[in-house]
């Protein structure tokens, strides 16, 4: 007679989890921030085509890290769920907590039921009209949701660049100074990144409707080149 | 209402509508004609200038021989370079600016790229071809669409029938029931390269000879403060005029008419 496998509940959660951190570990890192006129999110990522930061709604951005195919479903599946619901009901009703829900949700059923768990972390960002109202959401492989209206370190090296943030970032920054404490958290002490390596963006209060904007190219350059 | 996600043979793509469709939300034209107590917006014109394209809408919704509206709006942003202008059922017109506005958002946000001019353009095509069914029950939708082509770096713009024809004209166009009117005016004065500032001034004159002659559109009206939707859009992006801009660009036109002794 055959003995069926036993595995303990643990320790299968925790080769899971050590499968979703090693692959997220692979990739860089990201931070978001709040500055004086709203949200910074900020990626090394030396593509400029696959992006990490984009826009999901009015006031809502997104990034990602991890397994890009993984992280980029999400994204989409965002974004029309997103706009779905401003067309069913109305653009004011459409929210970040919310969202990150529905993100915790999708990420705990995989990580319970499917074959592998997504290989990913989330950050949900939403400004607000109001200073100091700004929110952020850090989504994990395994659908843990940690809300924030300070800054965050999503990624493998989150702890790392997280202590560097923590000392640098302060409230009401202005966004320059934002863009630059947010690259040299990311690069350490030993490395220099350059806007080739960098996808940086806001969700600025200014902005008007839409309040995602890229900031590239020569902007980018001239802030962090100061 | 769980997170869309779908496998990659089921995907709708960057397309709002075909996820409606697959997610059956999308809603059923009516059975049966439907031609009494509709609200029928009117006359909306568009003039291509040296720096891009001026649209402009009357504000006057009529449903028979009642009005029944005397501000609604016509004229709106499709999205930052182009503009959208509405004749016809003015619920299903409004409807479909709305999906029409979002079918553009939608796709920028999803591709990570903006949709081109022509691509917009075959869009609005496209969703009318959608509403030939409600069209033909009476709820036809006529639009005109205009915009800043980024890749020819000039003002285009587009006039539709109700089965979804798509007309590029090269001027000027207009739609509505006040539409000879205006497009006689714009005609005559029209002229190669026209400035943003004449073309605004054409826009409004070709509206309130519209209004004069067809009881449908609605003529500026001083008292309750109500005057056409203006914008210009160019390489700038989508341009609405203040209300106060109209104002006094009306009372320069009425004021001329008067010296010029119109009846």
């Amino acid at each position: 007679m055959n003995m069926p496998l036993y595995v303990s509940p643990e320790q299968l959660m925790k080769d899971r989890a050590d499968y979703a951190r090693k692959g997220i570990g692979r990739g860089r890192s990201a931070v978001a921030c709040t500055y004086v006129d709203g949200v910074l999110l900020c990626a090394e990522n030396p593509s400029n085509t696959l992006r990490k930061v984009s826009e999901i709604y009015d006031r809502i951005g997104f990034m990602g890290v991890g397994k890009y195919n993984e992280f980029d479903q999400l994204r989409v599946a965002g974004v029309r769920h997103a706009d779905l619901k401003g067309y069913s009901f109305s653009r004011e009703d459409v929210d970040a907590r919310w969202l990150a829900n529905q993100y915790a949700q999708t990420l705990g059923q995989y990580f319970t039921h499917e074959m592998k768990p997504l290989e990913v972390e989330l950050l949900v960002a939403e400004i607000s009209q109001e200073v100091g109202q700004d929110r952020m959401f850090h989504l994990l492989y395994d659908g843990t949701v940690m809300d924030t209206t300070t800054h965050v370190v999503i990624g493998g090296e989150a702890d790392v660049i997280g202590v560097r943030l923590s000392e640098l970032w302060q409230e009401g920054l202005p966004m320059g100074e934002a863009v630059r404490i947010a690259v040299k958290s990311l690069a350490g002490d030993e490395r220099v990144l350059v806007p080739d390596d960098l996808e940086v963006a806001v969700l600025a209060r200014d902005g008007g409707r839409r309040a995602f904007r890229r900031i590239e190219g020569e902007e980018l350059g001239q802030l962090i080149g100061d | 209402m769980t997170l869309p996600l779908f496998a990659p043979n089921e995907d709708p793509g960057p397309d709002f509508v075909a996820l409606l469709d697959r997610l059956g939300l999308s809603i059923p034209g009516p059975q049966l004609p439907v031609s009494e107590g509709i609200s029928h917006g009117t006359t909306v014109v568009a003039i291509r200038t040296a720096r891009g394209v001026v649209m402009a809408g009357d504000r006057r919704a009529t449903s028979g021989h009642l009005i029944s509206h005397r501000s609604i709006e016509k004229v709106f942003p499709a999205d930052r370079l182009s503009g959208i202008a509405i004749a016809g059922a003015a619920g299903p017109a409004m409807e479909m600016v709305r999906l029409f506005q979002l079918q553009l958002e939608h796709y920028e946000k999803v591709e990570g790229v903006p949709l081109s001019l022509e691509g917009k353009a075959n869009q609005l095509s496209q969703m009318l071809r959608g509403n030939l069914t409600a069209a033909m029950q009476g709820l036809g939708v006529l639009p005109l669409f205009a915009g800043w082509d980024e890749r020819q770096e000039r003002g285009r713009l587009f006039q539709y029938d109700i089965t979804g024809g798509r007309y590029e004209e090269r001027d000027h166009a207009s739609t509505g029931s006040g539409s000879l009117h205006a497009s006689t005016v714009i005609k005559l004065r029209y002229e190669a390269s026209i400035s943003e500032d004449s073309a605004l001034d054409l826009a409004i004159e070709a509206l309130f000879e519209a209004a004069d002659e067809d009881s449908a559109t609605g003529g500026p009206d001083p008292i309750r403060g109500i005057y056409p939707v203006l914008a210009s859009i160019g390489s700038n992006g989508f341009v609405r005029l203040e209300e106060e801009e109209v104002a006094s660009r009306t009372a320069e036109l009425l004021e001329h008419l008067g010296e010029r002794g119109t009846r």
